[in-house]
Protein backbone atom coordinates (compact mmCIF):
# COMPACT_ATOMS: atom_id res chain seq x y z
CA UNK A 1 0.00 0.00 0.00
CA UNK A 2 3.08 2.22 0.16
CA UNK A 3 2.83 3.16 -3.46
CA UNK A 4 -0.77 4.30 -3.09
CA UNK A 5 -1.56 8.01 -3.26
CA UNK A 6 -1.67 9.47 0.25
CA UNK A 7 -5.10 11.02 -0.19
CA UNK A 8 -6.80 7.67 -0.83
CA UNK A 9 -6.99 6.97 2.91
CA UNK A 10 -8.61 10.37 3.46
CA UNK A 11 -11.06 9.77 0.65
CA UNK A 12 -12.12 6.51 2.28
CA UNK A 13 -13.12 8.41 5.40
CA UNK A 14 -14.76 11.20 3.42
CA UNK A 15 -16.76 8.50 1.71
CA UNK A 16 -17.71 6.91 5.03
CA UNK A 17 -18.76 10.30 6.41
CA UNK A 18 -20.95 10.76 3.36
CA UNK A 19 -19.36 14.05 2.38
CA UNK A 20 -17.06 13.07 -0.44
CA UNK A 21 -16.96 15.21 -3.55
CA UNK A 22 -17.73 13.73 -6.95
CA UNK A 23 -14.09 14.07 -8.05
CA UNK A 24 -12.72 12.38 -4.95
CA UNK A 25 -15.24 9.60 -5.26
CA UNK A 26 -14.31 8.91 -8.85
CA UNK A 27 -10.63 8.85 -7.92
CA UNK A 28 -11.26 6.58 -4.93
CA UNK A 29 -13.35 4.11 -6.92
CA UNK A 30 -10.80 3.95 -9.71
CA UNK A 31 -8.06 3.27 -7.21
CA UNK A 32 -9.98 0.62 -5.30
CA UNK A 33 -10.58 -1.27 -8.53
CA UNK A 34 -6.89 -1.46 -9.23
CA UNK A 35 -5.50 -1.90 -5.70
CA UNK A 36 -6.16 -5.00 -3.61
CA UNK A 37 -4.67 -3.56 -0.42
CA UNK A 38 -6.82 -0.47 -0.46
CA UNK A 39 -9.86 -2.49 -1.39
CA UNK A 40 -9.29 -4.69 1.63
CA UNK A 41 -8.70 -1.66 3.84
CA UNK A 42 -12.01 -0.18 2.73
CA UNK A 43 -13.69 -3.54 3.29
CA UNK A 44 -12.31 -3.71 6.83
CA UNK A 45 -13.53 -0.21 7.61
CA UNK A 46 -16.99 -1.14 6.41
CA UNK A 47 -17.00 -4.29 8.56
CA UNK A 48 -15.79 -2.29 11.55
CA UNK A 49 -18.74 0.07 11.23
CA UNK A 50 -21.19 -2.78 10.75
CA UNK A 51 -19.69 -4.42 13.83
CA UNK A 52 -20.18 -1.38 16.09
CA UNK A 53 -23.63 -0.73 14.70
CA UNK A 54 -24.73 -4.23 15.61
CA UNK A 55 -24.52 -3.30 19.29
CA UNK A 56 -27.79 -4.25 20.96
CA UNK A 57 -29.93 -1.62 22.63
CA UNK A 58 -29.29 -1.67 26.35
CA UNK A 59 -32.52 -0.93 28.15
CA UNK A 60 -32.63 1.68 30.83
CA UNK A 61 -33.44 0.26 34.29
CA UNK A 62 -37.14 0.38 35.16
CA UNK A 63 -36.76 2.57 38.23
CA UNK A 64 -34.41 5.01 36.51
CA UNK A 65 -36.78 7.97 36.25
CA UNK A 66 -37.99 7.53 39.79
CA UNK A 67 -34.41 7.56 41.04
CA UNK A 68 -33.67 10.75 39.13
CA UNK A 69 -36.71 12.45 40.63
CA UNK A 70 -35.60 11.39 44.11
CA UNK A 71 -32.16 12.85 43.51
CA UNK A 72 -33.44 16.29 42.47
CA UNK A 73 -32.79 19.03 44.97
CA UNK A 74 -35.85 19.65 47.12
CA UNK A 75 -37.93 22.79 47.29
CA UNK A 76 -40.91 23.56 45.09
CA UNK A 77 -39.54 26.50 43.23
CA UNK A 78 -35.93 26.13 44.19
CA UNK A 79 -34.30 26.68 40.86
CA UNK A 80 -36.71 29.36 39.75
CA UNK A 81 -35.98 31.45 42.77
CA UNK A 82 -32.27 30.80 42.63
CA UNK A 83 -32.15 31.89 39.02
CA UNK A 84 -34.15 34.98 39.71
CA UNK A 85 -32.02 35.99 42.64
CA UNK A 86 -28.80 35.44 40.77
CA UNK A 87 -30.00 37.55 37.86
CA UNK A 88 -31.36 40.32 40.03
CA UNK A 89 -28.98 40.64 42.98
CA UNK A 90 -30.58 43.88 44.11
CA UNK A 91 -33.78 41.98 44.79
CA UNK A 92 -31.97 39.70 47.16
CA UNK A 93 -31.82 42.66 49.48
CA UNK A 94 -35.47 43.46 48.78
CA UNK A 95 -36.47 39.88 49.46
CA UNK A 96 -34.51 39.94 52.68
CA UNK A 97 -36.26 43.17 53.54
CA UNK A 98 -39.66 41.50 53.27
CA UNK A 99 -38.51 38.63 55.42
CA UNK A 100 -37.08 40.99 57.98
CA UNK A 101 -40.19 43.16 57.97
CA UNK A 102 -42.19 40.24 59.22
CA UNK A 103 -39.53 39.44 61.78
CA UNK A 104 -38.62 41.56 64.73
CA UNK A 105 -36.05 43.74 63.08
CA UNK A 106 -38.36 46.59 62.22
CA UNK A 107 -39.72 46.68 65.72
CA UNK A 108 -36.12 46.72 66.78
CA UNK A 109 -35.66 49.87 64.77
CA UNK A 110 -38.53 51.68 66.44
CA UNK A 111 -37.43 50.68 69.90
CA UNK A 112 -33.84 51.51 69.27
CA UNK A 113 -33.98 55.25 69.88
CA UNK A 114 -30.89 55.37 71.97
CA UNK A 115 -27.97 57.47 70.90
CA UNK A 116 -24.80 55.62 70.13
CA UNK A 117 -21.54 56.21 68.32
CA UNK A 118 -18.58 54.12 67.33
CA UNK A 119 -15.80 54.55 69.86
CA UNK A 120 -12.94 56.52 68.39
CA UNK A 121 -10.25 58.15 70.58
CA UNK A 122 -10.46 61.77 69.41
CA UNK A 123 -14.24 62.19 69.04
CA UNK A 124 -16.06 64.76 71.15
CA UNK A 125 -19.65 64.03 72.12
CA UNK A 126 -21.95 66.90 73.12
CA UNK A 127 -25.43 65.71 73.99
CA UNK A 128 -26.50 63.81 70.87
CA UNK A 129 -23.98 65.42 68.59
CA UNK A 130 -20.67 63.91 67.71
CA UNK A 131 -17.88 66.28 66.81
CA UNK A 132 -14.67 65.64 65.02
CA UNK A 133 -12.71 68.62 66.33
CA UNK A 134 -10.73 70.89 64.03
CA UNK A 135 -7.17 69.79 63.66
CA UNK A 136 -7.98 66.21 64.67
CA UNK A 137 -7.99 63.21 62.35
CA UNK A 138 -10.12 60.19 63.14
CA UNK A 139 -8.82 57.02 61.63
CA UNK A 140 -11.51 54.40 61.05
CA UNK A 141 -15.23 54.24 60.33
CA UNK A 142 -17.80 56.13 62.39
CA UNK A 143 -21.39 55.03 62.84
CA UNK A 144 -23.71 57.44 64.65
CA UNK A 145 -27.17 56.25 65.67
CA UNK A 146 -29.94 58.67 66.66
CA UNK A 147 -27.60 61.62 66.65
CA UNK A 148 -25.77 64.07 64.40
CA UNK A 149 -22.18 64.37 63.47
CA UNK A 150 -20.20 67.51 62.80
CA UNK A 151 -16.91 67.14 61.06
CA UNK A 152 -14.54 70.02 61.60
CA UNK A 153 -11.38 67.99 61.40
CA UNK A 154 -10.72 65.04 59.15
CA UNK A 155 -11.97 61.45 58.95
CA UNK A 156 -9.97 58.70 57.32
CA UNK A 157 -12.85 56.25 56.85
CA UNK A 158 -16.59 55.95 56.22
CA UNK A 159 -19.29 57.82 58.09
CA UNK A 160 -22.75 56.38 58.57
CA UNK A 161 -25.45 58.39 60.27
CA UNK A 162 -28.61 56.55 61.22
CA UNK A 163 -31.52 58.81 62.14
CA UNK A 164 -29.42 61.88 62.24
CA UNK A 165 -27.53 64.38 60.16
CA UNK A 166 -24.09 64.78 58.81
CA UNK A 167 -22.71 68.28 58.94
CA UNK A 168 -19.38 69.62 57.83
CA UNK A 169 -17.94 72.98 57.05
CA UNK A 170 -15.09 71.73 55.00
CA UNK A 171 -15.61 68.11 54.24
CA UNK A 172 -12.48 66.13 54.77
CA UNK A 173 -13.64 62.55 54.74
CA UNK A 174 -11.79 59.93 52.75
CA UNK A 175 -14.55 57.31 52.81
CA UNK A 176 -18.24 57.22 52.02
CA UNK A 177 -20.87 59.24 53.87
CA UNK A 178 -24.27 57.62 54.37
CA UNK A 179 -27.27 59.19 56.04
CA UNK A 180 -29.95 56.72 56.90
CA UNK A 181 -33.10 58.28 58.25
CA UNK A 182 -35.93 56.11 57.16
CA UNK A 183 -36.82 52.74 58.58
CA UNK A 184 -36.64 51.25 55.13
CA UNK A 185 -33.23 52.69 54.46
CA UNK A 186 -32.00 51.56 57.79
CA UNK A 187 -33.03 48.03 57.04
CA UNK A 188 -31.69 48.32 53.55
CA UNK A 189 -28.35 49.28 54.98
CA UNK A 190 -28.42 46.36 57.37
CA UNK A 191 -29.26 43.79 54.73
CA UNK A 192 -27.21 45.01 51.80
CA UNK A 193 -24.17 43.11 52.95
CA UNK A 194 -26.35 40.23 54.02
CA UNK A 195 -27.66 40.07 50.45
CA UNK A 196 -24.17 39.65 49.11
CA UNK A 197 -23.59 36.82 51.53
CA UNK A 198 -26.77 35.11 50.40
CA UNK A 199 -25.65 35.32 46.80
CA UNK A 200 -22.31 33.75 47.51
CA UNK A 201 -24.10 31.11 49.55
CA UNK A 202 -26.33 30.29 46.59
CA UNK A 203 -23.34 30.07 44.31
CA UNK A 204 -21.56 27.69 46.62
CA UNK A 205 -24.56 25.41 46.54
CA UNK A 206 -24.88 25.50 42.79
CA UNK B 1 -41.55 16.88 20.38
CA UNK B 2 -39.12 19.71 21.00
CA UNK B 3 -42.06 22.03 21.54
CA UNK B 4 -43.49 19.75 24.20
CA UNK B 5 -40.10 19.42 25.89
CA UNK B 6 -39.66 23.20 25.89
CA UNK B 7 -43.10 23.55 27.44
CA UNK B 8 -42.11 21.15 30.21
CA UNK B 9 -38.82 22.97 30.74
CA UNK B 10 -40.68 26.24 31.18
CA UNK B 11 -42.95 24.59 33.71
CA UNK B 12 -39.95 23.30 35.62
CA UNK B 13 -38.40 26.76 35.58
CA UNK B 14 -41.60 28.13 37.07
CA UNK B 15 -41.17 25.72 39.93
CA UNK B 16 -43.11 22.64 38.84
CA UNK B 17 -40.63 19.92 39.62
CA UNK B 18 -42.98 17.16 38.48
CA UNK B 19 -42.89 18.47 34.93
CA UNK B 20 -39.29 17.29 34.82
CA UNK B 21 -40.34 13.66 34.93
CA UNK B 22 -41.62 13.92 31.33
CA UNK B 23 -38.25 15.29 30.31
CA UNK B 24 -36.51 12.36 31.98
CA UNK B 25 -38.90 9.88 30.37
CA UNK B 26 -38.20 11.25 26.96
CA UNK B 27 -34.40 11.13 27.09
CA UNK B 28 -33.55 8.46 29.65
CA UNK B 29 -33.07 5.62 27.17
CA UNK B 30 -30.71 7.60 24.94
CA UNK B 31 -28.72 9.01 27.79
CA UNK B 32 -28.36 5.74 29.62
CA UNK B 33 -27.27 4.04 26.42
CA UNK B 34 -24.49 6.58 25.81
CA UNK B 35 -23.24 6.29 29.37
CA UNK B 36 -23.38 2.54 29.21
CA UNK B 37 -21.36 2.36 26.01
CA UNK B 38 -18.87 4.88 27.35
CA UNK B 39 -18.39 3.23 30.71
CA UNK B 40 -19.29 -0.39 30.05
CA UNK B 41 -20.67 -0.83 33.52
CA UNK B 42 -24.33 -0.99 34.34
CA UNK B 43 -24.19 0.39 37.85
CA UNK B 44 -21.86 3.23 36.97
CA UNK B 45 -23.78 4.22 33.85
CA UNK B 46 -26.98 4.40 35.82
CA UNK B 47 -25.33 6.62 38.37
CA UNK B 48 -23.75 8.91 35.79
CA UNK B 49 -26.86 9.16 33.60
CA UNK B 50 -28.92 10.08 36.65
CA UNK B 51 -26.32 12.60 37.70
CA UNK B 52 -26.53 14.13 34.22
CA UNK B 53 -30.28 14.62 34.61
CA UNK B 54 -29.83 16.13 38.06
CA UNK B 55 -27.19 18.56 36.82
CA UNK B 56 -29.35 19.51 33.87
CA UNK B 57 -32.18 20.24 36.30
CA UNK B 58 -30.04 22.35 38.59
CA UNK B 59 -28.62 24.34 35.68
CA UNK B 60 -31.81 24.45 33.66
CA UNK B 61 -31.90 28.25 33.87
CA UNK B 62 -28.72 28.35 31.77
CA UNK B 63 -30.27 26.30 28.98
CA UNK B 64 -31.07 28.29 25.86
CA UNK B 65 -34.59 27.30 24.80
CA UNK B 66 -33.75 28.05 21.18
CA UNK B 67 -31.34 25.16 21.12
CA UNK B 68 -31.86 21.43 21.17
CA UNK B 69 -32.27 20.08 24.67
CA UNK B 70 -30.84 16.67 23.74
CA UNK B 71 -27.59 18.29 22.58
CA UNK B 72 -27.21 20.00 25.91
CA UNK B 73 -28.07 16.86 27.83
CA UNK B 74 -25.64 14.70 25.83
CA UNK B 75 -22.98 17.25 26.53
CA UNK B 76 -23.47 17.08 30.27
CA UNK B 77 -23.50 13.28 30.16
CA UNK B 78 -20.43 12.83 27.96
CA UNK B 79 -18.45 15.24 30.13
CA UNK B 80 -19.41 13.28 33.22
CA UNK B 81 -18.46 10.00 31.53
CA UNK B 82 -15.08 11.31 30.43
CA UNK B 83 -14.39 12.61 33.94
CA UNK B 84 -15.28 9.23 35.34
CA UNK B 85 -13.10 7.35 32.84
CA UNK B 86 -10.12 9.55 33.62
CA UNK B 87 -10.52 9.17 37.34
CA UNK B 88 -10.68 5.41 37.16
CA UNK B 89 -7.82 3.11 37.77
CA UNK B 90 -6.31 1.76 34.59
CA UNK B 91 -7.09 -1.83 35.47
CA UNK B 92 -10.23 -3.59 34.41
CA UNK B 93 -12.91 -5.55 36.10
CA UNK B 94 -15.85 -7.60 35.07
CA UNK B 95 -19.18 -6.15 35.87
CA UNK B 96 -22.18 -8.06 37.06
CA UNK B 97 -24.40 -9.47 34.39
CA UNK B 98 -26.46 -7.05 32.41
CA UNK B 99 -30.21 -7.45 32.55
CA UNK B 100 -31.67 -8.70 29.31
CA UNK B 101 -28.35 -9.61 27.77
CA UNK B 102 -28.28 -13.17 29.04
CA UNK B 103 -25.04 -13.98 30.76
CA UNK B 104 -23.17 -11.09 29.26
CA UNK B 105 -20.18 -9.80 31.14
CA UNK B 106 -19.07 -6.30 30.38
CA UNK B 107 -15.53 -5.10 30.39
CA UNK B 108 -14.90 -1.72 31.62
CA UNK B 109 -11.89 0.49 31.21
CA UNK B 110 -9.20 -1.70 29.87
CA UNK B 111 -6.43 0.38 28.43
CA UNK B 112 -5.14 -0.77 25.07
CA UNK B 113 -1.96 -2.06 26.61
CA UNK B 114 -3.93 -4.49 28.76
CA UNK B 115 -5.66 -6.26 25.95
CA UNK B 116 -6.86 -9.67 26.97
CA UNK B 117 -5.20 -12.75 25.48
CA UNK B 118 -6.38 -13.24 21.93
CA UNK B 119 -8.01 -16.63 22.53
CA UNK B 120 -10.10 -15.10 25.31
CA UNK B 121 -11.23 -12.30 23.00
CA UNK B 122 -12.11 -14.84 20.31
CA UNK B 123 -14.31 -16.75 22.74
CA UNK B 124 -16.49 -13.72 23.45
CA UNK B 125 -20.07 -13.49 22.30
CA UNK B 126 -20.76 -10.74 19.78
CA UNK B 127 -22.33 -8.25 22.21
CA UNK B 128 -19.63 -8.82 24.76
CA UNK B 129 -16.99 -8.35 22.10
CA UNK B 130 -18.53 -5.09 20.85
CA UNK B 131 -18.48 -3.58 24.30
CA UNK B 132 -14.97 -4.85 24.89
CA UNK B 133 -13.66 -3.30 21.68
CA UNK B 134 -15.36 0.03 22.39
CA UNK B 135 -13.83 0.06 25.85
CA UNK B 136 -10.40 -0.44 24.30
CA UNK B 137 -10.64 2.85 22.44
CA UNK B 138 -8.98 5.91 23.97
CA UNK B 139 -11.77 8.07 25.46
CA UNK B 140 -11.58 10.82 22.84
CA UNK B 141 -12.21 8.33 20.06
CA UNK B 142 -14.68 6.32 22.10
CA UNK B 143 -16.94 9.35 22.60
CA UNK B 144 -17.25 10.20 18.92
CA UNK B 145 -17.66 6.56 17.85
CA UNK B 146 -20.45 6.02 20.40
CA UNK B 147 -22.25 9.22 19.40
CA UNK B 148 -21.87 8.50 15.69
CA UNK B 149 -22.52 4.77 15.48
CA UNK B 150 -24.52 3.87 18.57
CA UNK B 151 -26.59 7.05 18.88
CA UNK B 152 -26.42 7.67 15.12
CA UNK B 153 -26.11 11.42 15.53
CA UNK B 154 -25.14 13.75 12.69
CA UNK B 155 -21.56 15.01 12.75
CA UNK B 156 -22.77 18.59 13.18
CA UNK B 157 -24.64 17.67 16.34
CA UNK B 158 -21.65 15.75 17.70
CA UNK B 159 -19.56 18.84 17.15
CA UNK B 160 -22.08 20.86 19.19
CA UNK B 161 -22.27 18.26 21.94
CA UNK B 162 -18.51 18.13 22.33
CA UNK B 163 -18.07 21.85 21.67
CA UNK B 164 -15.46 21.00 19.09
CA UNK B 165 -14.97 22.16 15.49
CA UNK B 166 -16.51 19.87 12.90
CA UNK B 167 -13.07 19.18 11.46
CA UNK B 168 -11.82 17.88 14.80
CA UNK B 169 -14.84 15.62 15.13
CA UNK B 170 -14.17 14.19 11.68
CA UNK B 171 -10.51 13.60 12.43
CA UNK B 172 -11.42 11.80 15.64
CA UNK B 173 -13.98 9.65 13.90
CA UNK B 174 -11.46 8.75 11.21
CA UNK B 175 -8.87 7.81 13.79
CA UNK B 176 -11.43 6.01 15.89
CA UNK B 177 -12.50 3.93 12.90
CA UNK B 178 -8.88 3.10 12.08
CA UNK B 179 -8.14 2.21 15.69
CA UNK B 180 -11.15 -0.10 15.82
CA UNK B 181 -10.21 -1.66 12.52
CA UNK B 182 -6.76 -2.48 13.86
CA UNK B 183 -8.21 -3.89 17.07
CA UNK B 184 -10.51 -6.14 15.12
CA UNK B 185 -7.77 -7.38 12.83
CA UNK B 186 -9.30 -9.64 10.25
CA UNK B 187 -12.74 -10.00 11.70
ZN1 LIG C 1 -3.97 1.35 -2.83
Amino acid sequence: MNACPKQIGEYMHEYLDGDISREHETELKAHLQSCDDCRQHMQELNSTIAFVKSAAVVSVPLDFKQNVMVRLPKGKSGIGVQRWLRRHPIFVAAAMFCILMSASLLTGFNDDKEFSVTKQPNLVVEGQTVIVPAGETVTGDIVVKNGDIVVEGAVDGNITVINGQYMASTANVTGQIDEINQAFEWLWYKIKNGGKEILSFLDKNK
Amino acid sequence: MDALINKRIKQVLKGDQNAYSDVVSHYQQKLYQVCYRMLGNKHESEDIAQEAFVRAYINLHTFDLNRKFSTWLYRIATNLCIDRIRKKKPDYYLDAQVAGTDGLDMYSQISSSDRLPEEEVQRMELQERIQYEISQLPDKYRTVIVLKYIEELPLQEISEILDMPLGTVKTRIHRGREALRKQLGNL
